[in-house]
C-alpha cells in the first residue's frame, strides 16, 4: 500500500471516529429513499414434524428454528447464535442435519423435519442419547440436542460415503475413526468443553451399528 | 451447621454414593431437549411477548436523541424502553456499568433500547427502526498506553484470587540482583469472551409489584439483590428463577441485560416479556476477561533453588471497575525468600472486564508458567525437576501457615509418569514427523479452594422419598447429581428415591455456581441439613442420635429399624440448614493443584499448532462424583487450549471495541481441535474445607494448561512466544527453513 | 430482517423475470449467508424468489469431457460425487475445507459463490463500510484487518473472498453459467465473475438484475495431484487466514490459486510456469504489488511457506 493513500484511507476512518455527532441506525443510507416496508407477510405452512402433521400461518420471516421453539414450541432444538456459527440448531430435514436458524420455515412445505424430541424420549432414549448420558457427553445441555442430531447424521453421512476434510483418500469409504468424527462434528461448538466424552459416546454408538 | 474444627469420621466416608460415577440425573431430560431453560418457559404464563435489544453504536459518549417514531409505528409493537421511559435505574451492587445506558454511554453495545412486539421477528424488524443520535465523546482503548499513566491498585476477584496494590517478603531487588541465573520477561494475554452457548435470556413476569424472572443465572441470590436494588424495589418483591443454565463460565454470575429490560419491557407492555441478547452484541454488551501485560522476574541459585520472585500485572477496566488479579496465585505457588507482587490498573473505555472463570490464576498461570518453563531451560534443569525443587508445603509469605493438602509434587510426579515425559526432547525443535514438528509441555496448575455458606430445605416424605431444595444453580457443573448423591448417602437411600430442586430465589441461599466453590459448599449445606434432619428422625423415634443408621432405606438403631418413610409419618419432615464456616480457611491455605501435560504437533511450514494428547492430575480434595469432575476438567483443558491457540478479543483502539463480536469470528475450540484427553484425580480427602472433605475442580483444569500448551509448542519449535494466543503469526518466521 | 414477500419459482425464467419485474428482489436457495446478513439487516429484500424447485440439482457430463454442475447441486452432493471425488479432487477438497457439514448440506453451488465478505467491519452496522453502505468509508483500513486482504485491494476496501469451493473452480477455470431476465444465456469465465472493490466494492461480481445462475461448468480433467491446503487458527469450521489450490503434475508443472487473501479466489496464470522453481518464485509472482497491513503481512510469508508445504505434499 502507498504511503499517500494508506494516510488518506486511515484519515478518513479517524474521521469518522472524531466526528462531533454521528447519527446510527441499522438502516442502510439508500434504504429511506426505497418504497414503504410491505407489512409482515404470512403464509400458510404445512410439514411433518417429529412425525406428525403440523398446519402453521408463519412470518414469511420466520426461521424453521423460531417456528420450532416458538410456534409449535418444541425447545428442545437451541438457539446459540442464530447465524450459523455454533450448531446448536440442528435438526434433520428428511434426514439430513441443518442449522435451522439459517432456514426459513416456508422453505420446509412438505418437508420431515426430525428434532431431537423425534430422537427419543426420557422413557425411551435413542441409542445416541443414552451413550452421551453414558458418557458424559454434555455439561450444560445447551449444545447437546445440537450435538445429538448431529452425531447421528455424521454417522450416516460416514455410512454413506460422504468425504470430509480429513479423509486420506478420496476414492476410498471413510470409516468412522476419531478424527474423522471430529472433523465431521466440527460444526457444533461446546463452550463447556465435553468434545472428547462426544467422541466416546459416538465411538460407542458406531461400533454397535457397524 | 458451624465448621470450624477438622471433619472427623461422618457419614459421607461411607461413600456408597458418594465419590461414585454416576450418571448425571438430569441427563435424560438434557439429552431429549426437555430441560427447559430461561427463553423455554412457554408453559409458565400465558401471553408472552418478545423484546429484542438495542445496543450503542458508539462506545463513549451520549445520546442526542432518540427518535422512535417509526419504530413505534412498526407492525405489532407494543411499547418500547428507553432511557427516557425507564424511571429511576440504580447500578447493581456487581455491575460497573449500567444495563441500560441513555444519556450517558459506558461501552460500545450497552443497551440503548429494548423494543417489545407481539413476535420476535416484529420486534427485531422494529428494532432496526430506533434512530439514535450520539455526540461520541474521547475515550481511552489502548492498554498498553494507559498503562503507562496507571496507579497501583490492589484487588480481589471475589472468586478466591486477590492482592494488595504491592505486596513485598524480604528484599527482592536485593535477591535478584545478586541471583547467579536470572529471568526478566514480559507476557500478554489479551481479552476473553465467555462465550457460554446460551446467549442471556429472562422472561419477566410482573403480577402487581411483585417480578418473577425465569433467567440464566450462577448467582441466584446475588441476582436477585441486584434486580431489587437496580430497580428499587424491595427483595421480597424480587423471584429467580433459573432451573437449567446453559452456561456461565462468569458470565452469568451477575444480572445482565436481558433481565433488566425484560423486568422494564414487561412492565411496559402489561404483560410477559422475554428476552435474549443476541448473540452479536453478547461479547462488548456484556463483561470479558480483560487483557493483562506481565513483567515476572525469577532468580536461583545454580542448584534451582528459588530466591527472588517478582510477578507485576497490569490490566484495564472501566471507571469504578477492578483489576484482574494476575499475580495472586504467584503468592503461595513457589517457595523463595525475596518475593514482589504488584497489579496495576487502568482505566478504559471498553466494556466491562469481570470474572471469567478462573479469574486471576487463569491468565496469571499462563505467564507464571512459561516463566518457569523459560528459568528450568537456563538452569539446564527439567522443567518437572524444577517445579518440585521449589515446592512449598507452607504459605511462602506466612510460613507458620500450612497448606491443609498440598500434593503438587505428586500430581507432577505421576503426570511425567503417565505421560512419558521421559521421551521429552530437552533440546528444543529436534523432534519431527514429516511435515511435523513434535513437542512436550509441562505446567503445573493451581487454583483455591473457597468456603461459603450454603444452605437447603430437606424433606423426607412417608413414601421415603427424599427432596432437596435450594436456591443452587447447575451451569453444566452437576450439581443436580451430587447434591442427590449428598443426600443418598446421609439418608440411606437410592440415588431414585431423592428431588432435587434447584435455582429458585424462594429456596434457601446456596454458595451459588462460582470460583469452583459450588460443589464443596452447596454438598456441605445438604449435609448440614441432612445432619439436622437425622437428629429429628432419631428424636422422634426415640434413638440414640450417636448410633442410629440410615441405609437401605430405613432408620435403624441397635435392633430396631424401621422405613424411612414410616419414620416421618405422613406428615413427613423438613428441615432447613446451613453449612457456616469458621477460621480453618484463615489458618490453613486450601488449594488445588494440578500437573499439565501436553504434547502438541506444529507444522514447520505453516506454523498451525494441533494438540495431539493432553493429560491433567488432579490433587483437589474427594472427589464427590469421578464422572462429571472429569467432565469439569476436561472441560476447562478445552478452554485454555482456547486460550492458548486461538482466543482473542481484537480491540478496535479507534472506535473502542471488540471487533471479532460472533461466534465465527471470536474463534473458540471445536471438536477437531480437542485430541481424547486424560484425567486423573489423586486419592486426597481433605477435612479441614469442609464434612464433605472436597474442593472445587471446576477451574483447576483451566489453570495452567494454557502455559503447558504454549511449553510444548517451544519444545516442538525452539521459538519462545509469549504473546498469547499462540497463532501461527507469532513465530511464523521463525520455524526452521524448509527445504 | 425487514418484511418481504416470498414465491416459490418453477422455472429458471420464470425466477429471472420476477427478479427483473419486483425492486429490490434476490434469489434464495440454500440461504445460509443471505439469511445471516438479513437478520443483520445488511441484506434487506423486499422480495425472495426460492429457486430451490428449478430442477437445477445435477451433475452432467458434458460433451468436452468435463462437468455440468447445476447451480442448486448442495456443496455436500458436489462434494460427495464420485466424478468429482475422482478427477477434480481439489474441488472436493476444497468444499469439505469449508464451513461445516449442516451447512454444506444447505449451501448450493451458486450461492456458495455468491457468499460475501466475512470481514468485521462490513458485518457490524455501526461501522463505516464502502461494501455495505458506499461512499462511508473503510473502517477496516486501519482498523483490525488480520484476516482481510493483502492483494487485489483498493482505498476503499481491503475485504477478502472467503470462499474455498471457488478457490478451487478459479484452479480448475470453471465457467459460470447464467440467464438473464430475457431469456438470455451468458458464460462467465470463473476469473471475471467476481470483480476486484476499486471505487465500487459493494458490488461484488459481474452478475446483472434478475442474472440467475444455473450451471458452473468444469473443462475436462487435468490429471495430477490435487490437493487443497487451507491454513487457520482453528482446526476446522473457520474461514482461511490463507489457503491454496494446486494441481501438480508428475513433472513438476502444475497450476496454483490462493484464497483469503484477496477480494477474489487468486490466481496469476504466469506464477504457474515457476512452479518447477519452488514456492519462492511462485509467490513473488502471485503477490506481485501485494498491499499487505501491520496486521496481516504474515499472510504474505504464509503463502509461500503453506505453497512449499503443498509442493512438499504433492512430491510425496
Amino acid at each position: 500500500m502507498s504511503d499517500s493513500g494508506e494516510f488518506e484511507v486511515s484519515r478518513r476512518g479517524l474521521l469518522g471516529a472524531g466526528a462531533a455527532s454521528v447519527a446510527v441506525t441499522a438502516v442502510p443510507v439508500g434504504a429511506a429513499a426505497q418504497a414503504p416496508a410491505p407489512v409482515p407477510a404470512t403464509t400458510k405452512l404445512g410439514f411433518v414434524v417429529n412425525g406428525k402433521r403440523r398446519t402453521l400461518q408463519v412470518d414469511t420471516r420466520t426461521t424453521l428454528l423460531d417456528a420450532l421453539r416458538e410456534n409449535l414450541q418444541l425447545t428442545g432444538t437451541k438457539k446459540g447464535c442464530d447465524h450459523g456459527q455454533c450448531g446448536a440448531c440442528t435438526v434433520l430435514v428428511d434426514g439430513v442435519r441443518i442449522n435451522s436458524c439459517l432456514s426459513l420455515a416456508v422453505m420446509h412445505e412438505g418437508d420431515k423435519i426430525t428434532t431431537i424430541e423425534g430422537l427419543g424420549q426420557p422413557d425411551k432414549l435413542h441409542p445416541m442419547q443414552a451413550a452421551f448420558i453414558k458418557h458424559d457427553g454434555y455439561q450444560c445441555g445447551y449444545c447437546t440436542p445440537g450435538q445429538i442430531c448431529s452425531a447421528v447424521a455424521v454417522l450416516g453421512e460416514i455410512k454413506a460415503g460422504v468425504p470430509s476434510h480429513v479423509t486420506a483418500d478420496l476414492t476410498a469409504r471413510p470409516t468412522a475413526s476419531n478424527d474423522e468424527m471430529r472433523e465431521r462434528m466440527s460444526g457444533n461448538i461446546c463452550r463447556c468443553g465435553a468434545y472428547s466424552n462426544i467422541l466416546e459416546a459416538m465411538t460407542d454408538v458406531a461400533e454397535t451399528v457397524a | 451447621m458451624k465448621f470450624d474444627t477438622p471433619a472427623g469420621r461422618n457419614p459421607i466416608d461411607q461413600l456408597k454414593v458418594v465419590g461414585r460415577p454416576h450418571d448425571r440425573i438430569d441427563g435424560k431430560l438434557k439429552t431429549t431437549g426437555t430441560a427447559p431453560y430461561a427463553y423455554e418457559q412457554h408453559d409458565v404464563v400465558a401471553n408472552q411477548a418478545y423484546g429484542y435489544i438495542v445496543g450503542a453504536a458508539i462506545a463513549k459518549g451520549r445520546i442526542n436523541a432518540i427518535d422512535l417514531a417509526e419504530a413505534k409505528a412498526a407492525p405489532g409493537v407494543i411499547a418500547i424502553v428507553t432511557a427516557d421511559n425507564a424511571g429511576k435505574l440504580i447500578k447493581g451492587d456487581f455491575n460497573t456499568a449500567m444495563l441500560l445506558g441513555g444519556p450517558e454511554i459506558q461501552h460500545y453495545h450497552q443497551t440503548v433500547a429494548l423494543v417489545v412486539a407481539e413476535t420476535f421477528e416484529q420486534a427485531r424488524a422494529a428494532a432496526h427502526l430506533v434512530r439514535v443520535d450520539y455526540a461520541r465523546g474521547k475515550g481511552r482503548f489502548d492498554l498498553a498506553a494507559e498503562l503507562k499513566v496507571a496507579p497501583l491498585t490492589g484487588g480481589d476477584s471475589g472468586e478466591g484470587s486477590k492482592a494488595p496494590p504491592v505486596d513485598r517478603v524480604g528484599d527482592f531487588e536485593g535477591a535478584f540482583a545478586s541471583a547467579p541465573v536470572t529471568l526478566d520477561a514480559r507476557y500478554t494475554t489479551p481479552d476473553h469472551s465467555h462465550a457460554m452457548m446460551e446467549p442471556h435470556a429472562s422472561l419477566a413476569v410482573w403480577e402487581g409489584d411483585k417480578l418473577t424472572l425465569w433467567t440464566s443465572n450462577q448467582m441466584i441470590a446475588w441476582g436477585k439483590g441486584d434486580v431489587a436494588k437496580t430497580l428499587g424495589i424491595p427483595k421480597d418483591k424480587v423471584r429467580l428463577i433459573s432451573p437449567y443454565i446453559g452456561g456461565g463460565f462468569g458470565g452469568k454470575l451477575f444480572v445482565r441485560t436481558d433481565a433488566i429490560m425484560a423486568a422494564l419491557g414487561a412492565k411496559a407492555a402489561g404483560r410477559p416479556v422475554k428476552v435474549t441478547l443476541q448473540r452479536p452484541l453478547m461479547i462488548n454488551n456484556t463483561t470479558h476477561r480483560p487483557a493483562t501485560m506481565q513483567r515476572i522476574r525469577i532468580g536461583a541459585t545454580k542448584a534451582g533453588k528459588i530466591t527472588a520472585i517478582a510477578h507485576e500485572s497490569g490490566s484495564g477496566d472501566l471507571p469504578g471497575g477492578g483489576p484482574e488479579t494476575a499475580v495472586s496465585q504467584t503468592k503461595l505457588m513457589y517457595a523463595g525468600a525475596n518475593r514482589l507482587t504488584s497489579m496495576r490498573l487502568a482505566v478504559l473505555d471498553l466494556p466491562e472486564g469481570n470474572a471469567m472463570r478462573a479469574p486471576g490464576e487463569a491468565p496469571g498461570l499462563m505467564a507464571l508458567e512459561i516463566a518457569m518453563d523459560e528459568m528450568a531451560e537456563k538452569l539446564g534443569m527439567d522443567p518437572v525437576a524444577f517445579r518440585i525443587a521449589n515446592d512449598t508445603q507452607v504459605d511462602p509469605e506466612k510460613p507458620a501457615r500450612r497448606f491443609s493438602q498440598r500434593q503438587l509434587i505428586k500430581c507432577l510426579e505421576m503426570g511425567a509418569d503417565k505421560f512419558g515425559w521421559s521421551a521429552r526432547s530437552a533440546t528444543p525443535g529436534t523432534r519431527r514427523e514429516g511435515q511435523w514438528l513434535i513437542g512436550l509441555g509441562v505446567a503445573a496448575g493451581f487454583r483455591n479452594n473457597l468456603l461459603m455458606k450454603s444452605a437447603a430445605r430437606v424433606g423426607v416424605d412417608r413414601k421415603g422419598i427424599v427432596t432437596v431444595t435450594t436456591d443452587m444453580t447447575d451451569i453444566g457443573t452437576g450439581s443436580y447429581t451430587i447434591i442427590a448423591q449428598t443426600a443418598a448417602e446421609m439418608m440411606g437411600v437410592t440415588l431414585d428415591q431423592v428431588v432435587v430442586k434447584l435455582g429458585d430465589s424462594d429456596s434457601p441461599a446456596s454458595a451459588g455456581s462460582g470460583g469452583q466453590w459450588g460443589a464443596n459448599n452447596s454438598t456441605a449445606g445438604v449435609y448440614a441439613a441432612c445432619v439436622k434432619l437425622r437428629d429429628l428422625i432419631a428424636q422422634k423415634l426415640g434413638y440414640n442420635a450417636a448410633d442410629v443408621a440410615f441405609a437401605d432405606g430405613k432408620v435403624g438403631s441397635g435392633n430396631r429399624s424401621i422405613a424411612l418413610g414410616e419414620a416421618v409419618g405422613d406428615a413427613g419432615l423438613t428441615v432447613e440448614d446451613a453449612i457456616e464456616y469458621g477460621d480453618l480457611g484463615k489458618k490453613y491455605q486450601q488449594s488445588t493443584f494440578a500437573g499439565h501435560f501436553v504434547e502438541v504437533a506444529v507444522n514447520a511450514y505453516t506454523g498451525e499448532t494441533r494438540i495431539r494428547r493432553m493429560l491433567a492430575v488432579c490433587a483437589a480434595g474427594r472427589i464427590l462424583n469421578p464422572k462429571s469432575a472429569r467432565s469439569q476438567v476436561i472441560g476447562a483443558m478445552t478452554m485454555g487450549a482456547g486460550a492458548a491457540l486461538m482466543e482473542e478479543l481484537a480491540v478496535d483502539k479507534r472506535f473502542g471495541f471488540f471487533v471479532n463480536h460472533d461466534l465465527a469470528s471470536y474463534e473458540v475450540p471445536v471438536h477437531a481441535d480437542i485430541p481424547h484427553q486424560e484425567v486423573i484425580f489423586l486419592d486426597e480427602v481433605d477435612p479441614i474445607s469442609s464434612p464433605m472433605k472436597a474442593k472445587g475442580v471446576g477451574e483447576l483444569g483451566l489453570c495452567g494448561v494454557g502455559a503447558a500448551i504454549a511449553n510444548a509448542i517451544y519444545n516442538a519449535t525452539g521459538v519462545r512466544v509469549r504473546d498469547y494466543p499462540i497463532t501461527l503469526d507469532k513465530h511464523l518466521d521463525k520455524l526452521p527453513v524448509m527445504t | 430482517m425487514k418484511p418481504f414477500t416470498y414465491q416459490r419459482a418453477k422455472t429458471p425464467a420464470e425466477a429471472a423475470t420476477a427478479a427483473a419485474r419486483t425492486p429490490n428482489a434476490k434469489f434464495i436457495a440454500g440461504g445460509t449467508n443471505l439469511l445471516d446478513l438479513m437478520k443483520l439487516q445488511i441484506e434487506a429484500p423486499a422480495h425472495l424468489i426460492d429457486v430451490n424447485a428449478l430442477k437445477l440439482d445435477k451433475i452432467e457430463d458434458s460433451n468436452d469431457g468435463g462437468l455440468r454442475i447445476g447451480a442448486l447441486v448442495t456443496n455436500t452432493n458436489l462434494a460427495a460425487d464420485a466424478r468429482v471425488r475422482r478427477d477434480y479432487g481439489v474441488l472436493s477438497r476444497a468444499i469439505v475445507a469449508g464451513a461445516s457439514g449442516q451447512l454444506r448440506n444447505k449451501a448450493t453451488t451458486a450461492g456458495n459463490l455468491l457468499q460475501r465478505t466475512r470481514c468485521p467491519y462490513f458485518y457490524d452496522t455501526n461501522q463505516p463500510c464502502n461494501k455495505r453502505q458506499p461512499g462511508t468509508g473503510c473502517s477496516a483500513i486501519g482498523g483490525y484487518s488480520r484476516q482481510l486482504a493483502v492483494i487485489g485491494t483498493s482505498d476503499a476496501c481491503i475485504a477478502t473472498y472467503p470462499g474455498d469451493m471457488a478457490v478451487a473452480l478459479r484452479l480448475l477455470d470453471a465457467t459460470v453459467q447464467t440467464v438473464n431476465p430475457e431469456g438470455v444465456a451468458r458464460t462467465i469465465p470463473i476469473a471475471d465473475f467476481h470483480r476486484l472493490p476499486g471505487n465500487t466494492p459493494h458490488i461484488d461480481t459481474v452478475l446483472q438484475r434478475g442474472e440467475l445462475i444455473t450451471a458452473v461448468t468444469l473443462p475436462k480433467p487435468l490429471g495430477g495431484t490435487h490437493i487443497y491446503r487451507k491454513v487457520r487458527d482453528r482446526a476446522s469450521y473457520a474461514f482461511a487466514l490463507v489457503s491454496v489450490a494446486a494441481v501438480v503434475q508428475p513433472d513438476g508443472t502444475g497450476r496454483v490459486a490462493v484464497g483469503g487473501i484477496a477480494p477474489k479466489p487468486w490466481r496469476v496464470e504466469a506464477a504457474d510456469a515457476d512452479l518447477p522453481r519452488g514456492a519462492k518464485a511462485v509467490t513473488a509472482k502471485l503477490l506481485a504489488g501485494a498491499r499487505p497491513t501491520e496486521d496481516n503481512a504474515f499472510k504474505v510469508t504464509l503463502v509461500e511457506r503453506t505453497l512449499g508445504a503443498v509442493l512438499a505434499e504433492a512430491k510425496g
